[in-house]
């Protein structure tokens, strides 16, 4: 087998401009950046409201494709009517086959957790033939980063700030994406490019939904430096917290399996919207709780698999 | 060719004649008729389109949406409450200036909930940047839908359009329609040319962008408005070849035996064809009564309409809406219509009925030309009257009799 670097298979040729409106550090963009790579200029990407609306303000834009605004609830039924509508001009003959797109939803994980979830649902059970990127910054980044149903146990945000943080579980996207036996469903993490790009170059290559769930470390809403955001995806995955994962031909199948996982603490500690649950003093419970959860979460895949 | 439809039928063969190849759908009473109609045609055939059922009517206002600026020619339809969900959508995509037509079947919203119909749907989206057509009878739905996809496409216009046509009273009463046939189609209504809205690899385009400021904000809005605007002279224009067509003419008005008029009743809708029978029994009876009703209310034709009432004595606009706290719609916008004309009428007084499917009867026209007769002899001008009978009153205290009943028992 021939021996290549992990970086001549991670493609950078800075498709996507630079020059937007996101915060340094932000994990979205460094997704979307690599997505960009890899499905290339021959895209519509079919935008709900969230921080990543921002990335086209008016006249620029830093994608080489086409673009599309829709609103927070809707942005697969948006899909629908544009790959409908090249379906019906390629059969037509009035639309060359070269002219065709692909069609890419981008939205964030409140509208894909939780307003955007009845328009999901429907586009996954026709079957359409699109890539749904969920960047999963854990809450509502855009207006401040209140909780959504993607936001941790105990985290702190501004709609949960108090010293427990947010009371609720973050809602298993996953399965109930998978519920709706996609072509394709994989989570992925910006941090561990290699699993990612492998990923999406698999789902480029199928047709029908192919959904992928993205960790999307956000420094301003999860209050941590902006120079850590590979750091902080990387102990996502290196805890447990965070595991990749892919769904084909209806069966789970876990891409990253850490052996020796490090204790949450190493990946909580790193951020402000987990410092109370360690100043002023340890709040055991909720650590353990976490840990638990996560420590229950693998031995049911190891059972499992 | 002539055959008797309902008002959804119409809307379904004006659809198919103006080869509309796309159907975002999602079912709602008394709407239905026209999605199931187009998707019998299409599963038997007689139709080339692509109807898809949506998950909700915010999802197929989006997806009508995008496909009109992908570059197909959209139809969808909906109803009341669907209006109201898909209400985010209406406003959204009629700035992506990518035109298609949007039927409402008119049926009053809740609470509390119902089946019949009003005006408050579709006044709903007065200000979302679709113009408006309503129709009055089921040839008007036939003819407005080839008008509406020819006025939305216009350059000059690019917007999408409402064909609105009432519940029940219009959607399931069959009259007799002249469908236009395939020659008239392809001579009005060329096929639709996106031009420059459309996605393409090579050609790749950014819609629905956000802007930055004010400033900007404000430059797309005022041309929105500009461009409904247009759609005035263009439907006037419009209007006139279809009846070099078809010798069914359509101008921005129907003025029914207003010439000499005194007294005008002002409505949209079908209750228009009620106000009709009225307006010939009070001539018959010697008064020189009219009826004015605007068929397209956006862009308004207020130019139009304050020439029409020039030498009007008194004008009862009957308004099937109520705004809450205010009242009629159509009288708020009448009236803003008239302030600065010299010879306006001396009397605009406002009634308030049809709510929920309520009839107008003949007695109430009578009575309403009446007060607005007098209104403009006097110059006092009566508050605005909510039609109801003693009768109807009467009824709805017995039943709320009943439904307090057991209340009172067990206190
Ligand atoms: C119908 C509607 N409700 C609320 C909003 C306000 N809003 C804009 S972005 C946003 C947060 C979206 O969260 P998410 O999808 O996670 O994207 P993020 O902002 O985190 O990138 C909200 C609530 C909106 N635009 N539309
Ligand atoms: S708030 Fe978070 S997700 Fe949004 S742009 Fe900033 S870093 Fe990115
Ligand atoms: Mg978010």
């Amino acid at each position: 087998m021939q021996k290549t670097s992990a970086n001549a298979l991670i493609p950078t040729s800075h498709l996507l401009g630079s020059g937007t409106a996101t915060c340094s550090g932000c994990g979205a963009l460094a997704d979307i950046r690599l997505f960009y790579e890899i499905l290339g200029e021959k895209t519509i990407f079919v935008n709900a409201a969230g921080c990543m609306t921002l990335l086209t303000v008016y006249p620029f834009t830093p994608f080489r494709g086409s673009w599309i605004y829709t609103a927070m609830a809707s942005a697969p039924a948006g899909a629908q009517g544009v790959r409908d509508a090249l379906d019906l001009l390629l059969a037509k003959g009035r639309l060359g086959k070269e002219e065709d797109l692909q069609v890419v939803v981008l939205t964030g994980d409140g509208s894909a957790y939780g307003m955007g979830l009845s328009s999901t649902s429907g586009a996954m059970e026709r079957g359409l033939d699109f890539i749904y990127i969920c960047y999963d910054n854990e809450g509502y980044g855009n207006t401040g980063h209140q909780f959504s149903a993607a936001t941790p146990h105990g985290a702190s945000t501004a709609t949960s700030r108090g010293m427990t943080g947010f009371p609720g579980y973050k809602k298993d996207l996953f399965s109930i994406w998978a519920a709706h036996n996609p072509t394709y469903l994989a989570t992925v993490s910006g941090a561990d490019p290699l699993d990612m790009v492998r990923k999406i170059k698999k789902a480029k290559d199928l047709r029908g939904p192919r959904m992928f769930i993205a960790l999307a470390p956000c420094p301003t809403g999860w209050h941590f430096d902006a120079s850590q955001t590979v750091k902080i995806g990387k102990l996502a995955v290196q805890t447990g917290i965070w595991p990749l994962k892919e769904y084909v031909n209806g069966k789970v199948e876990h891409t990253r399996i850490v052996t020796k996982k490090r204790p949450v603490d190493e990946y909580l500690k790193m951020q402000g919207r987990f410092s109370h649950l360690f100043e002023p003093r340890r709040n055991e419970k909720v650590l353990d709780e976490i840990q638990t959860r996560v420590n229950d979460y693998w031995k049911n895949v190891e059972e499992g698999e | 060719m002539r055959q008797l439809l309902t008002g959804n039928g119409a809307a379904a063969w004006g659809m198919r004649l103006a080869g509309a190849e796309y159907v975002p759908a999602f079912p709602i009473t008394p709407q239905t008729e026209i999605i199931e109609t187009i998707s019998g045609w299409i599963s038997s055939g007689e139709l080339d389109a692509r109807m898809v059922t949506m998950d909700s009517e915010h999802s197929m206002l989006t997806a009508a949406g995008t496909a009109a600026a992908t570059g197909v020619r959209v139809f969808t339809a909906t109803s009341s409450q669907g209006l109201l969900y898909a209400m985010e959508m209406l406003y959204t995509v009629a700035g992506w200036r990518a035109p298609f037509v949007l039927v409402n079947v008119s049926r009053a919203l809740s609470s509390p909930i119902t089946l019949e119909p009003d005006h408050n749907d579709v006044l709903a989206a007065r200000d979302s940047g679709f113009l408006q057509i309503h129709c009055s009878t089921c040839q008007e739905v036939v003819d407005s839908l080839l008008l509406a996809y020819r006025l939305g496409e216009d350059e000059r216009v690019r917007l999408p359009v409402i064909v609105n046509l009432d519940g029940y009273y219009l959607s399931f009463t069959r009259e007799p329609v002249i469908l236009p046939g395939e020659d008239v189609v392809s001579r009005f209504l060329p096929p639709y040319d996106p031009e420059e809205t459309q996605f393409r690899a090579k050609d790749p385009l950014s819609q629905g962008v956000a802007v930055l400021g004010g400033s900007h904000y404000s430059y797309f809005r005022y041309e929105t408005h500009y461009a409904s605007q247009n759609g005035l002279s263009v439907f006037a224009e419009i209007g006139r070849e279809f009846g070099d067509l078809t010798g069914r003419f359509y101008s921005l008005l129907e003025e029914y035996r207003t010439d000499d008029a005194e007294i005008v009743f002002f409505m949209i809708g079908s209750f228009a064809t009620k106000a009709k029978e009225a307006v010939n029994r009070l001539r018959d009876a010697g008064q020189k009564v009219g009826l004015l009703r605007p068929r397209l209310l956006r862009p308004f034709p207020e130019h139009a309409i304050a020439a029409a009432l020039r030498g009007v004595k008194g004008v009862a606009v009957v308004d099937q809406n109520i705004s809450f706290g205010k009242g009629g719609i159509l009288f708020a916008e009448l009236a803003s219509a008239l302030y600065h004309i010299k010879e306006r009428p001396l009397a605009l007084v406002s009634f308030i009925g049809g709510l929920g499917g309520r009839d107008i009867s003949n007695a109430e026209f009578y009575e309403m030309a009446r007060v607005t007769a007098e209104a403009a002899q006097s110059g006092k001008i009566p508050p605005p009257r909510l039609l109801y009978t003693k009768e109807e009153l009467a009824r709805i205290q017995g039943l709320k009799a009943i439904a307090s009943a057991g209340l009172h028992k067990e206190q």
